[in-house]
């Protein structure tokens, strides 16, 4: 009998920690910068994996169990704000008010908080040419018109007062969820494109990113779905935790 | 040389066209918290008369409005409403600029003011992600009413619903005592719907692109200052509008029909005109209007490209009450 149930606990135990997260293969392919100078050329994205949704509250409840540094009461202010988790009801407990969110994406994470997350799942995050290259892929389970259109309509609306669960929304050809319409999401190198936070430009520095009018160096000027992409980016810090600002994983082939 | 020749020409010769910059070495005493104020609001004239330290907080917040009466919009604001909050300083006031942005805001927001000499107007301080503020300072050294706007990518969308207000940098001494003041802001909108097709309406970028607005709008809203809600005024007021217009594209011919301007800050700045029948406002700029009120009527004010009048929103009222004044009007009948 106690062998039985120490097999139980062990079965439960193992299965938890080993339910592997689903990733979809993400094929090679060019990716052109919205940002970019006639010198510029589209940058090679290798296959990588993706995990097929952000991660979730749930999933993130195992990281802060086994890392006791990134519970809300411990965590390093540098490295995550106070908004840090701020919807949880403690530190082990999304709480029982918070019970619909259970496998809605984390969100109010750093970016800091993301990448110990990713490493602890020996993974890691995309960068923002793997995640626009994969976000890019048409949908292939909702009737829409554009795929502009369909972002823009999201990044037009208010936050909803409860953020639905991951696989709400539509999976693209390459088979992840939600890359538009739920989340803003972290990636690895959200900042390495935005070299001011004025997106006219103002210093000699800036002109290949920006220019007046905002637009001169764009490559698609009418593209409004990305230009709000990339603003929304420039303006973070690694330390910030944000209402709609979550992340997933991905990892190298090989 | 010869460009110092020609500075010191020109100088010469239009000894009164300089701008009144202050003397930004004057002490600041004192620290107030500005009144800021929702259209057709102004807030109060300022009492003091050295310079202040004034803090200003404004949080930018995106949510549906009313843009008619059967219609909606996703707006995004500064203050809540359109146009954004009303301002008023002083010449040669510190003012202490905090933008915070809403914590249920999907996107990254920030401010150009265009009274402010420095980086973007401010918008290179102020990229504000949602839930987050940013902070900084700057002089008020012009006189003058100047429109603040977002600054965020791509601007003319940020623009475009609605991210844009007035702030009134009084003249040392402040402006000459009136009866009334009010403050209206013209905008153009672009929506996937018709002029007031039901329903909530999304953006239309192409129309925008085209700059073929569905509404011209004064105060974010189709019917925001007229009938119930006219402006009031009584025979014999003296009326001061602060106007701005803040486009995204179109230029205003701002005419009050039955009225016409005593007293025009021409582009809100410290040149006056006198007896002018319509005024251009540029988009992204305002204008200081009087008007001395004489007989009882109401006076459409409205942006005299009348199709955008007729057809798209744009008209404003003040209802002026009082008195008959046969002497200036009178209609004869047979």
């Amino acid at each position: 009998m106690k062998y039985l149930v120490t097999i139980m606990i062990a079965v439960i135990f193992f299965g938890h920690v080993n339910a592997q997260k689903k990733m979809a293969v993400i094929p090679a392919g060019k990716y052109q910068p919205f940002f970019v100078t006639k010198s510029d050329k589209p940058l090679q994205v290798n296959t990588f994996k993706m995990d097929e949704t952000a991660v979730t509250n749930l999933e993130y409840l195992e990281f802060v169990k086994t890392n006791p540094q990134w519970r809300r009461s411990k965590v390093n202010r540098l490295f995550a704000d106070t908004n840090y988790l701020k919807y949880w009801d403690g530190d082990l407990t999304i709480g029982e008010a918070n019970k619909n969110l259970y496998n809605s994406p984390v969100v109010y994470v750093s970016w800091f908080a993301a990448q110990a997350y990713s490493k602890w799942k020996n993974k890691k995050l995309p960068t923002v040419a793997e995640w626009e290259f994969a976000a890019n892929a048409a949908p292939k389970n909702i009737k829409y018109k554009s795929l502009t259109d369909y972002v823009l309509d999201w990044y037009s609306k208010p936050n909803p007062p409860h953020l639905p669960n991951v696989k709400s929304t539509y999976q693209n050809v390459y088979g992840v969820y939600d890359m538009h319409g739920l989340i803003w999401e972290w990636t690895s190198n959200f900042n390495s494109f935005i070299g001011s936070s004025d997106s006219r430009g103002n210093s000699e520095a800036d002109l290949k990113n920006f220019c007046a009018g905002g637009a001169i160096n764009v490559g698609d000027k009418t593209d409004y779905a990305s230009f709000l992409r990339y603003s929304f980016r420039g303006s973070l810090k690694g330390n910030y935790c944000i209402a709609n600002l979550g992340f997933r994983c991905s990892k190298d082939l090989n | 040389m010869l460009l110092f020749c020609l500075f010191f020409f020109s100088c010469k010769t239009n000894p009164g066209n300089t701008s009144s910059e202050n003397n930004i070495d004057t002490v600041i005493t004192g620290t107030v918290t500005a009144e800021l104020t929702h259209a057709p609001n102004v807030p109060k004239p300022l009492a003091y008369t050295s310079p202040k330290k004034v803090i200003v907080q404004l949080e930018t917040i995106e949510k549906v409005m009313q843009i008619a009466d059967s219609t909606q919009y996703t707006f995004w604001t500064f203050g809540g409403a359109v146009p954004g909050q009303f301002i008023r300083v002083r010449q040669g006031d510190l003012v202490d600029f905090t933008l915070k942005n809403a914590a249920d805001s999907k996107n990254s927001h920030s401010i150009d003011l265009h009274a402010v000499i420095g980086p973007g107007g401010g918008a290179d301080a102020t990229s504000t992600a949602p839930g987050q503020s940013t902070h900084f300072q700057f002089r008020a050294l012009h006189p003058g009413l100047y429109v603040y706007h977002c600054a965020t990518g791509p601007v003319p969308l940020h623009i475009a619903n609605g991210m844009y207000g007035l702030i009134l940098v009084e003249p040392q001494g402040g402006l000459p005592k009136v009866d009334r003041e009010y403050y209206l802001m013209q905008g153009d909108f672009y929506t996937k719907g018709k002029y007031e097709a039901k329903g909530l309406q999304d953006f239309d970028e192409e129309k925008a692109i085209a700059e073929n607005p569905d509404y011209v709008l004064f105060n974010g809203r189709v019917r925001s200052t007229t009938g119930p809600n006219a402006l009031p005024a009584k025979v014999g007021e003296t009326v001061r509008l602060f106007v701005g217009n803040g486009g995204p594209n179109l230029v205003s011919s701002f005419h009050p029909i039955g009225q016409l301007f005593t007293k025009v800050y021409m582009e809100g700045g410290s040149k006056i005109n006198t007896d002018v029948q319509t005024t251009l406002i540029p988009a992204g700029g305002a204008v200081i209007a009087e008007m001395k009120m004489q007989v009882p009527e109401v006076i459409n004010l409205v942006d005299h490209s009348i199709f955008r009048a007729f057809h798209k929103g744009a008209v404003a009222q003040i209802k002026v009450t009082g008195n008959e004044n046969p002497s200036i009007f009178q209609k004869i009948r047979k």
